[in-house]
């Protein structure tokens, strides 16, 4: 019929092939059985790119950008996945906030109102916090109490007044630890992720 | 080749390319109930469909700057249109809470806004999503530079902290900045207040600040009940920025003070300070007054910009200059939309020509008329009167840039024959395969495999055109053409697509040299504190070495290569800048 024996090893087609732009004898490019490579070759290599004053400029502020936005209150990180087992120092290293508040203060008034996030103390366990907050009461009076001593003490002897300080700064110096109500001083808890510049100087002997 | 195809007489499109194509309302799914005839306008306003690949890049751009929980509720909100709160937690399957914070940054920025939902005021507040501001965040570089040129230092960092933040108050930004100048003064010396609030002023005067639209009642924290249930739904539309009268005026505060000199033994300052700054905060009178960027005053900012570089490289220097005057003067005349400026006299542009310019007016006259005769038709006359009456046809321009930049794209990819090709049949429209090969004097089998290449990119398209009614394939008219439109947005989507995978591959080098990057932070900062402690050389030569020298290789390389990346988005993003433009300019004319 018509379209028959237009060329050996060709199929038929409901079309000119002519006006296409394929003619007589021409030979098509083989057939492809895979899809095209992922990377080609290229033929051409691309334009290089502009160089300047403006354009070193640009680069600068996009990459300061990038690294000041990790700092911000926006840059919103999942809380660390518990691990297998609690440890002890868990309580005292808390790097990510446990609760829920918000870090940056947004204007409510122009948020919806069910966006406000409000800190509530866990419901579980009221009691057990209320006694320890009973005992922070406690522990401020007493403070309280040994300051109006201690000022009284002052007013009476004036030699006494540069112990005093003393005896208050070792006070504030024993605060620091006592703190966090643990016998351990905070640097018990670092688990050696912060580099120690001085051990490290001798790496050339070997370590028994 | 669309074989027995019995269709049309009517020229149709034969872009195969499912990405690209007008922007399509999208159809609002229907309430329900008959009963409710009252539907909010927000939730029926349209908005643009996402391609898959705007929504990549959105996604990547999001997890840079705010993390990859702000990603993730940003691109489900981005690919599924309006959503309340509840439904976003239950599909993305993130604590309400971490949904909270995300969408309190999303609205921060700008990035997505809130309204009652579909059902009336009674229903929960619905969430959308907004793609193009979150394309933005690639042009920031950008629009702080151009601050910079504009209005010194203090101006880079006012709109730089206000970037960042998404919107400021005058006063903290005013303080945020004065502090930010003063550590790096030298010491001593610090940053007036009054200084700074000059540059946001001449900012705000030129409107790139604006005040931030005030806020829909009906969906916020502090509804007032009454005044608001007697609004007819008509007026629930959210109000733009221009809509507010007050939009670009400062206020009436005065702010005095210098900037205070962050100094490290400042951090455990006795608290009679830092009450005194809270109680400055308060005092300032200006709460609830938010600054935003206005970024389409800066987009005008680079049309302008782009247009007169074109002159100077097409005519010269002061052809140029005076395209400057004319687009200076009709700054604040001119709607960012429109298609070409308000007509200016000669006599007028004459009397504003910058002063070292001093060009006689016959000259004037003769570069006008030279402008207005160039075939890119940056300037167009538009009457006698005032010894001529001039326009600068901004889309005009604009199209010429977008065609500019398509026929680079072409010939840097395939060849100058090639792009010959595409010349030709942008300017002749249809032509056919051997019209083709005469017209480009190319032989018959380069200009065909040439053609088909072209073709299976997609910057060519087919058009038959049957001779009788039964389309014939012997019988028809096969035509090849080029549509600037489809291809622009073609090639926008392209440029989009290339900036994420700008993004992934900057990503990749960066986690496959992790180890690498953290040792060398770690022993910078060794070294910084050493130096900050007065150690001696030999300690630092020796903190030094451990980085090895094939390892600083490896991080110089690393270094080059990221930069390189980074250097290449700026760049595309230039390109996205034009092709946008254009195509916005044609949407719009």
């Amino acid at each position: 019929m018509a379209g028959r024996g237009r060329g050996r090893g060709r199929g038929q087609m409901t079309f000119n092939l002519e006006d296409v732009g394929i003619g007589r004898g021409d030979s098509l490019p083989p057939t492809t059985f895979k899809p095209s490579p992922l990377f080609p070759a290229m033929s051409v290599q691309p334009v290089p790119l502009q160089t300047g004053e403006e354009v070193e400029y640009m680069l600068a502020l996009k990459q300061e950008l990038r690294a000041a936005t990790k700092n911000l209150p926006f840059y919103i990180r999942r809380a660390a996945n518990k691990r297998d087992v609690d440890r002890y120092s868990d309580k005292y290293q808390s790097g990510e906030p446990k609760d829920s508040t918000i870090e940056w203060s947004p204007d409510w008034s122009r948020l919806p109102k069910e966006l406000c996030i409000k800190v509530r103390k866990p419901q579980g366990k009221s009691e057990f916090w209320r006694f320890v907050r009973g005992i922070q009461i406690m522990y401020d009076t007493l403070e309280k109490k040994e300051e109006a001593v201690n000022s009284e003490e002052e007013e009476d002897d004036e030699k006494k007044k540069t112990n005093q300080e003393e005896e208050q700064a070792e006070e504030e110096d024993y605060e620091e630890d006592f703190e966090e109500d643990t016998d351990y001083i905070m640097s018990y808890f670092d688990n050696g992720e912060e580099f120690g510049g001085d051990s490290d100087e001798n790496m050339d002997e070997a370590t028994y | 080749m669309r074989g027995n195809r019995r269709s049309l007489r009517h020229l149709s499109q034969n872009s195969t390319n499912s990405d690209v194509g007008p922007p399509t309302h999208q159809r609002v799914r229907s309430a329900g109930s008959p009963s409710c005839i009252i539907q909010t306008l927000w939730a029926k306003k349209p908005i643009k469909k996402m391609t898959a690949q705007e929504v990549r890049l959105c996604g990547l751009l999001l997890q840079e700057h705010f993390g990859e929980v702000v990603e993730r509720i940003g691109t489900h909100l981005l690919r599924g249109g309006a959503q309340n709160l509840r439904t976003i937690a239950n599909e993305t399957n993130t604590p309400l809470d971490l949904v909270k914070k995300s969408l309190c940054v999303l609205v921060q920025h700008g990035v997505c806004d809130f309204g009652s939902g579909r059902r009336g005021p009674g229903s929960p507040v619905e969430y959308r999503g907004n793609c193009e501001r979150v394309l933005r965040i690639l042009r920031y570089p950008r629009y702080i530079y151009t601050a910079k040129t504009l209005y010194g230092d203090t101006g880079e960092l006012i709109v730089e902290e206000v970037l960042q933040r998404g919107h400021m108050t005058m006063s903290n930004t005013v303080k945020t900045v004065a502090d930010r100048l003063t550590h790096n003064m030298e010491e001593g010396r610090s940053m007036e207040y009054s200084e700074v609030v000059s540059s946001f002023s001449k900012l705000v005067e030129t409107h790139f600040l604006q005040r931030c639209p005030p806020v829909a009642e009906t969906a916020t924290a502090a509804p007032s009940a009454t005044p608001a249930t007697h609004r007819t739904p008509a007026s629930v539309t959210p109000p733009t920025a221009e809509s507010n009268p007050d939009c670009y005026k400062l206020p009436p505060v005065t702010l005095t003070g210098r900037g205070k000199r962050r100094r490290s033994s400042d951090d455990g300052e006795e608290p009679g300070g830092v009450k005194k700054a809270k109680m400055d905060s308060e005092s300032c009178g200006d709460e609830g007054i938010y600054w935003q960027v206005n970024f389409e005053r800066f987009h005008q900012h680079f049309r302008d910009q782009a247009i007169i570089s074109a002159v100077a490289s097409k005519l010269d220097q002061t052809s140029s200059e005076i395209v400057r005057t004319m687009l200076r003067m009709s700054e604040v005349t001119t709607t960012p939309t429109a298609a070409y400026t308000q007509p200016l006299s000669a006599n007028e542009i004459f009397r504003s020509l910058p002063p070292n310019y001093s060009i006689s007016r016959p000259i004037l006259d003769q570069y006008l008329s030279l402008l207005v005769d160039d075939p890119m038709e940056f300037v167009g006359k538009s009457g006698d009167s005032g010894g001529g009456m001039y326009v600068v046809n901004l889309h005009r321009a604009l199209a010429n840039l977008a065609r500019a930049t398509l026929e680079s794209v072409v010939q840097e990819r395939f060849g100058s024959r090639s792009a010959r090709i595409f010349r030709l049949l942008l300017r002749k429209r249809h032509l056919e395969q051997k019209q083709v090969e005469d017209f480009a004097m190319i032989p018959a089998k380069e200009a065909k495999d040439m053609l088909y290449t072209l073709l299976s990119e997609n910057l060519v398209q087919l058009q038959e055109i049957p001779k009788t009614p039964d389309h014939a394939p012997s019988r028809t008219f096969y035509l090849y053409t080029v549509n600037q439109l489809p291809t622009a947005r073609l090639l926008l989507q392209h440029c989009y697509k290339t900036v994420a995978n700008l993004i992934e591959r900057r990503l990749f080098e960066t986690k496959e040299n992790k180890r690498l990057l953290e040792k060398s932070q770690r022993i910078e900062a060794i070294l910084a504190s050493l130096q900050a402690s007065g150690a001696e050389p030999e300690q630092l030569t020796e903190v030094e070495e451990m980085i090895t020298a094939p390892e600083r290789q490896q991080l110089e390389a690393l270094r080059h290569h990221i930069n390189k990346l980074d250097s290449t988005e700026n760049q595309v993003d230039e390109t996205i800048f034009l092709l946008e433009s254009y195509i916005i300019s044609t949407k719009s004319k």
